[in-house]
């Protein structure tokens, strides 16, 4: 008898919500240990609605699919060197900072939702997370080769895997997803797939993408679109995840909007470093940080709190903050940066005068009055053949662990200091922000291994920091490091291109 | 509750506790309205370091590459311990004048407004 054909109804019941199956004589929370210590309730697993219709069979399909096309361009990238038709090198350092602190990130979502993928006591939100873990698998593999290509002709982009485990300014996003994945599953996924997949994402992909567009970077933008739907996915779950626990029990409302609060404010501090990609490192410009963080943070995200305000749930704590923050944070990241391009696995530079000058027009009211003197500073030191390198190793917040380079919003020349004592140890952090998520779980973050820290206490080799960055990051000493100026990618570039 | 744990009573272990760090301390020291050093800096530093060390021996070598450094007048500068106002005794221990682990020391050069007078 021939197999009859199962109708899509059917195949997509029995590919996901019948891979299920009833606990007869074990324990149920024996098998999902997980689910109930961050104090999530959840009444009725069955209300969970599947985000997209995806079954497995047709996913290796979609996915098999998009694979050939995007190796396809890979392959003729490379064979017409494409390297060569990229704006300027001062862009490939955007792509140093991606493969060594982005594209890590990816394997460890790889990594989280493999874990939530398996201790939801729903088989819904298990096969929906089991996709995006693989999915996310994907993306570090894509983006790996995609970059692949500018390895062979650029420094910096030889040991990413390594640098992302020890290089300081690397520890930023690391700890970052390790908070993360060593949450709960109920919280990982409001920090991943919500606060970041679906409020954030935005800032970095469109930074990203459009950036390589803009810059010629065919191999990276093709990337770019081959993930697109994925993201789309990801978005959707992450929607799909926080209405499922608002509406589960209202004791969850309290817990998912600390949660927000906590990953929201994570969420920004992250995004500082593309903050300063877009506004400093694309030759290109797509348009400014301000603007990005205008159309998709405060346009998008604000109706998307606009919708969630029936459920109980409030814009984050401390957007009024990160509302004037958009005005100042990608200066004052890059100007840390540059003053420590000794100890970064990548270029840096002062920005042209036009360059400046796109500055002033786009931050009207901040770039002139505070930043542009920094520069001129900066030109004035290299002139006299000083180039300004930082001579000691800065403080880091304890919390997001980033130097402690933010300013107050009221006073953006003075630092923001905030700490706390906690068992007869003093903590620091550079906002109220980071001060908020130490007080709330300080046995996780007196864990945090600060690089400058970890450095004093000799756990990086040394003494000087030369010997750090050669022999515990890995670096090539005076070829990764250093201003694009003299370099050895700038010396290549200028032959390739016939100029003197 | 000091971490959402699924041990009971989970405890962390406390990465930059000072004995950690081979008879050190780690003292921290910001020029208020001075970003051309985008942070405060660290040292670490042994708790009988005088302060007239660390302000003539240590701080110098990052701090001397501002413009105005060799313009303050220490004794206009004021400065904060931890927030709180602070005379430092120069010839007295740190750790015997409340300079402790992870101390945050700052000072404010009123008359000097940084380069261009900006702050920088």
């Amino acid at each position: 008898m021939a197999a009859k054909k199962l109708n899509i109804k059917d195949k997509y019941r029995l590919l996901t919500r019948d891979l299920d199956w009833e606990f007869s004589y074990q324990d149920r929370n024996k098998a999902f240990p997980f689910e109930e210590f961050e104090g999530i309730k959840i009444t009725d697993w069955s209300k969970w609605e599947d985000p997209f219709r995806l079954t497995m069979d047709a996913y290796w399909k979609y996915q098999a699919e998009k694979e050939r096309k995007l190796y396809a361009i890979f392959d003729a990238f490379a064979q017409n060197n494409g390297q060569l038709n990229i704006s300027d090198p001062r862009y490939v350092n955007a792509l140093k900072i991606f493969l060594t602190g982005v594209s890590p990130l990816e394997y460890q979502a790889f990594q989280g939702f493999a874990h939530t993928g398996r201790q939801f006591g729903g088989v819904g939100a298990r096969v929906a997370c089991q996709m995006q873990s693989i999915d996310e698998l994907r993306h570090v593999q894509t983006q790996v080769h995609a970059m692949s290509h500018y390895n062979k002709f650029f420094d910096g982009l030889q040991d990413w895997s390594h640098m992302h485990d020890r290089v300081w300014y690397l520890s930023v996003p690391k700890s970052f997803f390790n908070d993360a994945r060593a949450a709960g599953p109920f919280e990982f996924m409001v920090a991943i797939g919500f606060s970041f997949e679906y409020v954030l994402t935005n800032l970095l992909f469109v930074p990203f993408m459009s950036g390589a567009a803009y810059n010629g970077d065919m191999a990276t933008v093709t990337f770019g679109f081959s993930a697109q739907s994925d993201e789309a996915r990801h978005m959707t779950l992450g929607l799909e995840v926080i209405k499922f626990l608002l509406e589960q029990h209202e004791d969850n409302v309290p817990i998912v909007q600390r949660w927000i609060d906590k990953w929201f404010w994570r969420g920004t501090r992250l995004l500082t470093i593309v903050s300063m990609m877009m506004d400093y490192m694309l030759p290109n410009k797509v348009m400014s940080w301000k603007e990005a963080w205008e159309v998709y943070f405060e346009e998008a995200g604000g109706a998307l709190f606009k919708d969630l305000a029936r459920y109980g749930i409030r814009m984050p704590k401390y957007a009024d903050i990160i509302e004037k923050e958009k005005e100042h944070v990608s200066h004052q990241a890059w100007w840390t940066f540059y003053t420590h391009g000794h100890a970064a696995g990548f270029h840096t530079w002062i920005p042209t005068d036009e360059e400046l000058d796109w500055l002033s027009e786009k931050y009207p009211d901040t770039f002139d009055k505070y930043y542009r003197p920094r520069w001129e500073l900066a030109k004035e030191m290299e002139a006299k053949g000083e180039r300004f390198y930082t001579k000691a190793l800065p403080q880091l917040c304890t919390t997001c662990q980033i130097p402690m380079l933010f300013t107050e919003m009221d006073d953006p020349t003075q630092i923001s200091y905030r700490d706390s004592i906690y068992k007869g140890d003093r903590y620091h952090f550079c906002s109220d922000g980071c001060k908020d998520i130490f007080d709330d779980e300080p046995e996780k973050f007196v864990q945090s291994w600060l690089p400058v820290h970890q450095i004093f206490q000799g756990n990086c080799g040394g003494p000087d920091v030369e010997d750090i960055l050669r022999d515990y990051y890995q670096m090539n000493v005076g070829v990764d490091n250093m201003d694009i100026k003299g370099s050895p990618d700038e010396e290549r570039w200028k032959k390739w291109k016939g100029v003197a | 509750m000091p971490v959402q744990a699924i041990t009971p009573d989970y405890a962390g272990d406390i990465k930059d506790r000072v004995e950690n760090f081979h008879g050190n301390q780690i003292v921290y020291v910001g020029w208020d309205h001075h970003l051309m050093f985008c942070a405060a800096f660290a040292y670490p530093l042994p708790p009988e370091t005088p302060f007239r060390t660390l302000l003539e021996e240590v701080m110098p070598e990052g701090f001397s590459l501002h413009p105005e450094w060799d313009r303050i007048d220490w004794d206009q500068a004021t400065w904060l311990l931890d927030g709180e106002p602070f005379t430092p005794q120069l010839d007295v221990a740190l750790k015997d004048q409340g300079v402790g682990h992870k101390s945050l020391l700052r000072f404010q050069t009123p008359n000097l407004k940084g380069y261009q007078d900006a702050g920088v």
